[in-house]
């Protein structure tokens, strides 16, 4: 019977620290994230942090303003926003009010397989097709933009955006449905205006889920943006993100120096980013009784 | 009380296997008795680099060579931060890296183990016939913005240029851009073969590549002349041995200390009339 109760502890344990692991892991990662970055502070100074060039690698002056990093990843990541959130919410309301079973049955698994494709093979397309094609598009010299960046990072929040809003849709209680038809209201106005408000606040949690997606991502946005550290709000020119800075310099570094701290300083301000977008999204979906207390 | 101090106990073994995995790895790159070389660098020389080793390993079965890219920044902080035996670079060590490397107490030897030319290329559609360096100069550093201040067409050019962890960037910055800092808008490709592809889709635009790279794709080589008066040269063999034309570099491989036991077997290899073929053979120019 001890025996039996020691083992069940053992078991307990073992599991708990499982479950506790994901916590360790990113309290590590931040700690070492501010160890790493914390001597800039003193030499060459935070406040070279908020200069508006990036040019680390100089025979002249280095310059480690974060600005055009942050502006780049902030406009690819609202225009991917804008392209997949239509996308996202229609097919999601089609999946869950509209569709038949069958055709369901046959598009998941589609939006599954879209979620799954490797980031550097969607990129490698991006190069390959969608630049041209943005380039013809709309009459530019270069199709390297922050639009056929975001309309690539578009293709990997939708089946975020689909999947988390389909669920808050099916969420919404037949009754609300039933009493709108009951009132007499077509099966359209139904969806729009009664189903889709219900489940608005899964929607947007689904959107900033998506954000958090397209913030992070890396080897996309490198391939096909043009990674131009300019300050720009014009979808139509080439922008470096926080991600592709990260990715291609990272490398290069000498452990120690000023250009190694600024690219945790890079880390820091993206990782503060992601974990923001994470915590309205979770905030959002507690508060409307979608994740269990 | 009782459970916290398990709680404890749990989180502390959790943490010591992580440092005892890290140790682990970090002992098996330090034992002495080892039959591999690891060689990191230059991205201009992973081809060149892999085709030597395939070579070098057939003739000496017992030693294992892993080549991996990077860039040449990348191969020299390796080799400073004690992460590689070998470093390929496509550039001389800068001061900063030499000093770098006398406080970490490593001793880099360079040695030159082939020639290569940078060629400056654009679309086929291109009508420019020649161009001199201080044009080269003027586009990537942003004073020329248009193909009509060369004599072109009204066109804006788009100005291609390698990432910065590249050594064909940084060479580029010391012997075409005076050591000026690159213009802000121009735009930094991860690879070369994403400045082929961008050169062969978009006809406007201006990119810098290895010559190995130059028979691939849709582009056309320009050739460059070192001033107004001078000759236009296209990068051959014979152009970048006899110096006359003007954007060639030596490639080096750097090691730490004096090369000895499989270091040096590697070295001589490359230098030997078999790696000297492969050399030429993979779109490089040979030391004579």
């Amino acid at each position: 019977m001890n025996k039996q109760r020691l083992k069940a502890k053992i078991i307990k344990y073992f599991l708990q620290s499982c479950g506790s692991l994901s916590i360790i892991i990113v309290l590590l990662i931040f700690l070492f994230l501010f160890k790493e970055a914390f001597p800039f502070i003193g030499s060459p100074g935070i406040g070279e942090l908020f200069h508006n060039i990036w040019n680390p690698v100089s025979f002249q002056k280095e310059e480690f303003g974060l600005v055009p990093l942050i502006t780049g990843s902030v406009l690819v990541t609202i225009l991917a926003t804008v392209i997949a959130i239509p996308f996202g919410i229609i097919g999601a309301v089609y999946i869950s009010e509209v569709a038949s079973a069958k055709e369901r049955e046959f598009l998941k698994p589609f939006i599954e397989i879209l979620a799954g494709i490797p980031s550097v093979v969607l990129g490698f397309f991006g190069l390959i097709v969608i630049a041209p094609f943005i380039k013809d598009l709309f009459g530019l010299n270069t199709g390297l933009t922050a639009l056929t960046g975001a309309v690539l990072l578009a293709f990997m929040a939708i089946p975020t955006i689909m999947s988390i809003s389909e669920d808050a849709i099916k969420s919404v209680p037949a009754a609300y449905k039933e009493a709108s038809l009951a009132l007499g209201a077509s099966k359209l106005e139904t969806i729009w205006k009664v189903v889709v408000p219900a489940a608005l606040s899964g929607i947007v949690a689904s959107v900033m889920l998506g954000m958090g997606r397209v913030v992070g991502e890396t080897m996309t946005v490198m391939m096909v943006t043009g990674n131009a550290p300019v300050i720009s709000m014009n979808p139509f020119t080439s922008v470096r993100t926080m991600t592709a800075t990260i990715a291609a310099e990272m490398g290069e570094v000498t452990i120690g120096s000023d250009h190694y701290m600024a690219l945790f300083w890079v880390g820091i301000v993206l990782m503060l980013m992601t974990f923001s977008l994470n915590l309205i999204s979770y905030r959002v979906l507690k508060k409307y009784g979608m994740i269990d207390k | 009380m009782k459970s916290s101090a398990i709680k404890l106990a749990v989180l502390v073994l959790v943490l010591f296997s992580f440092a005892a995995a890290g140790c682990a790895k970090k002992d098996k790159t330090d034992s002495k008795d080892k039959k591999s070389v690891t060689i990191k660098g230059s991205d201009t020389m992973v081809h060149l680099m892999s085709t030597l080793a395939e070579a070098f390993m057939k003739k000496n079965p017992n030693v294992q060579v892993s080549v991996t890219g990077g860039g040449s920044g990348t191969g020299i902080a390796a080799l400073l931060n004690g992460t590689t035996d070998v470093c390929a670079s496509s550039r001389d060590m800068q001061q900063k890296e030499k000093d770098q490397a006398k406080e970490k107490n490593i001793n880099p030897v360079e040695k030159v183990i082939a020639f290569d030319g940078i060629a400056i290329v654009v679309h086929p559609e291109n009508p420019v016939k020649d161009i001199t360096m201080e044009q080269l100069k003027k586009i990537y550093t942003g004073a020329y913005k248009n193909w009509k201040e060369l004599g072109g067409p009204d066109q804006p050019i788009t100005t291609l240029s390698r990432e910065s962890n590249s050594g064909t960037y940084v060479f580029f910055q010391e012997h075409v851009l005076g050591k000026e800092n690159y213009a802000p808008t121009v735009k930094l490709m991860p690879a070369s073969s994403s400045i082929v592809q961008s050169v062969s889709a978009d006809k406007w635009s201006i990119g810098y590549v290895g010559l190995g790279y130059t028979k691939e794709g849709n582009i056309k080589v320009v050739p460059v002349k070192k001033d107004d008066s001078s000759p236009a040269v296209t990068p051959t063999h014979e152009t970048v041995l006899d110096k006359s034309y003007g954007i060639a570099r030596p490639l080096f491989l750097y090691f730490n200390g004096e090369p000895a036991n499989n270091n040096k077997m590697l070295l001589d290899f490359a230098m030997s009339p078999d790696g000297q073929k492969i050399v030429e053979e993979t779109g490089y120019i040979t030391l004579k």
